[in-house]
């Protein structure tokens, strides 16, 4: 089991979408919004997913396919 | 007497342990070292300092490990090289160059980084290393795990220079080439640094890691005669090295080691990857993330960590930022190596291309004291320079030859 802590950023045609409801329904992930602003036209969130790693990529892809832009909590990993 | 608290959350404040985590639990904004700075001007004194020997532990009380280095000693108290040839070109009176291309043991400042880091794993009990890196980071992990006798995962774009990459494998490591686009290799090592029990040297010891960067000040200032430049030109990539000079300075000044922390600090970046001297361009502390496309890879990254306090750092000193082509970074490294002897990396050519527009700019006075950052050694990056810098000669073995050819 891992928890991956991920930024999300979406924009309008996205912001009415119930992505985190679809997303534990279709993935055995467990889904935990820590921190959020949605508004009409832009929204993003900080999500918490915990479940298998298999299984978190593959939410996290879901996402990306979307037209969700997901990025680690730490901004850019790989260094000089 | 703890030099150390533990861990504080730069955004809220939150207090953590000393303990292998980097984001704060509640507002997700970045930890970092928290010192007793009364208790450590007790300790520190330039006597003690210079009593030491000459590598980045004569600091040891302003670094964020409890006992005493037992790796990564080696590392740093690099040249500071008076660059009167360089300054007559460029037209300064005082003119520094911080000399990292020769830090030890892998030929950049990221040994620094990782002296730090690997202690640090050590003393919180990890057995393996790791890291995620366009190339330097990744030598010098590689390297200094040898040494420490530490496992050692290295993860690296798939593309990579071959230089960078042999100079990674010939330790021994295991060496990991991420195929797919950038930000799925982020992804990937975040979510292998939350799965396995390994010291990411800059993911969850990075609290500590970056306090290896503040060296860089220390030295300057030491090999100054304890006296503080009006201008330090960085380069920046996370914009961890900038934020980490400035603290460096700021330091010295709290234990009483110098009187005045009043240094500009300006960054440098390539134009094909710039959020930070963008945002310091458009005043905004709001970072953009880019997609980098640049010579200079060690220093292409798109979406900094540290670019918000990058960007408070050269605006709270009065520095400024500025970017270089791909053709200005060539001409630089060859400006360097013509004038002062030093072969740098393709960041090195940033800097120096930067710090001269940031001169002709009357940025960065003509008659103030400057030192430039040269970070990383020009051997890793050759294919940058290589078809730029001319062909030898090719001649019979013979005089007439010689003189017909050569034209001595
Ligand atoms: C040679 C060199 N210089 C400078 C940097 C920039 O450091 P930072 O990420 O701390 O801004 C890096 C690595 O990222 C590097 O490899
Ligand atoms: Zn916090």
């Amino acid at each position: 089991m891992a928890i991956m802590r991920l930024s999300l950023r979406f924009t309008k045609k996205l912001v009415p979408k119930p992505i985190i409801y679809q997303l534990g329904h279709d993935f055995k992930v467990v889904t935990n919004i820590r921190k959020a602003n949605i508004d009409e036209d832009l929204g993003w969130m900080v999500l918490e997913l915990d479940g298998e790693m298999d299984e978190i990529d593959r939410a996290v892809e879901d996402l990306a396919k979307q037209g969700i832009k997901v990025d680690p909590i730490e901004g850019d990993i790989v260094e000089g | 007497m703890e030099r150390i608290k533990g861990l504080k959350c730069r955004e809220c404040g939150r207090i953590y342990p000393k303990e292998a985590i980097h984001v704060c639990e509640f507002c997700f904004g970045p930890l970092e070292v928290d010192y007793d700075y009364a208790a450590i001007q007790q300790l520190i004194s330039q006597e003690v300092i210079t009593s030491r020997p000459t590598n980045l532990w004569r600091y040891w009380e302003l670094l964020p490990i409890d006992g005493q280095p037992v790796n990564g000693t080696s590392s740093g108290f690099t040249p500071l090289i008076r660059a009167d040839n360089l300054a007559r070109l460029l037209g300064v009176e005082e003119l520094y160059i911080k000399d990292d291309s020769v830090n030890h043991p892998t030929l950049s400042f990221k040994d620094r980084v990782v002296a730090v880091a690997l202690n640090k794993a050590k003393e919180l009990g990890f057995d393996t290393i790791a890291c995620a890196s366009t190339g330097n980071l990744a030598n010098a992990v590689s390297a200094q795990a040898a040494k420490a006798g530490m496992k050692c995962f290295v993860f690296i774009p798939a593309d990579l220079e071959s230089g960078k990459v042999i100079a990674s494998l010939i330790y021994n490591p295991t060496v990991v080439g991420i195929k797919e686009n950038y930000d799925q290799v982020n992804r990937l090592c975040s979510e292998i640094a939350g799965k396995y029990p390994w010291a990411f040297v800059n993911i969850n010891i990075r609290p500590y890691y970056a306090e290896g960067s503040k060296t860089i000040a220390f030295e300057i200032v030491e090999q100054l005669g304890w006296k503080t430049p009006q201008h330090i030109v960085v380069p920046a990539a996370s914009g961890s090295l900038a934020t980490k000079i400035y603290k460096g300075l700021k330091e010295f000044q709290k234990v009483g080691l110098i009187d005045n922390a009043e240094t500009k600090i300006s960054v440098a970046q390539a134009q094909g990857c710039c959020p930070i001297v963008t945002a310091i361009k458009a005043a905004t502390d709001a970072i953009r993330p880019v997609v980098p496309n640049t010579i200079a890879k060690s220093l292409a990254i798109g979406n900094p960590a540290d670019g918000y306090y990058a960007y408070h750092v050269v605006k709270d000193s009065s520095g400024y930022g500025e970017t270089a082509t791909d053709e200005e970074i060539v001409e630089a490294i060859k400006l360097l190596a013509k004038t002062e002897g030093i072969f740098t990396e393709t960041a090195g050519g940033v800097t120096l291309a930067v710090a001269k527009k940031l001169i002709e700019q009357g940025r960065i006075p003509r008659n103030e004291s400057i030192v430039i950052c040269i970070t990383g050694n020009g051997l890793k990056t050759q294919e940058a320079v290589a078809d730029k810098i001319g062909k030898p000669t090719i001649i019979e073995p013979n005089l007439a030859s010689f003189e017909k050819e050569v034209k001595p």
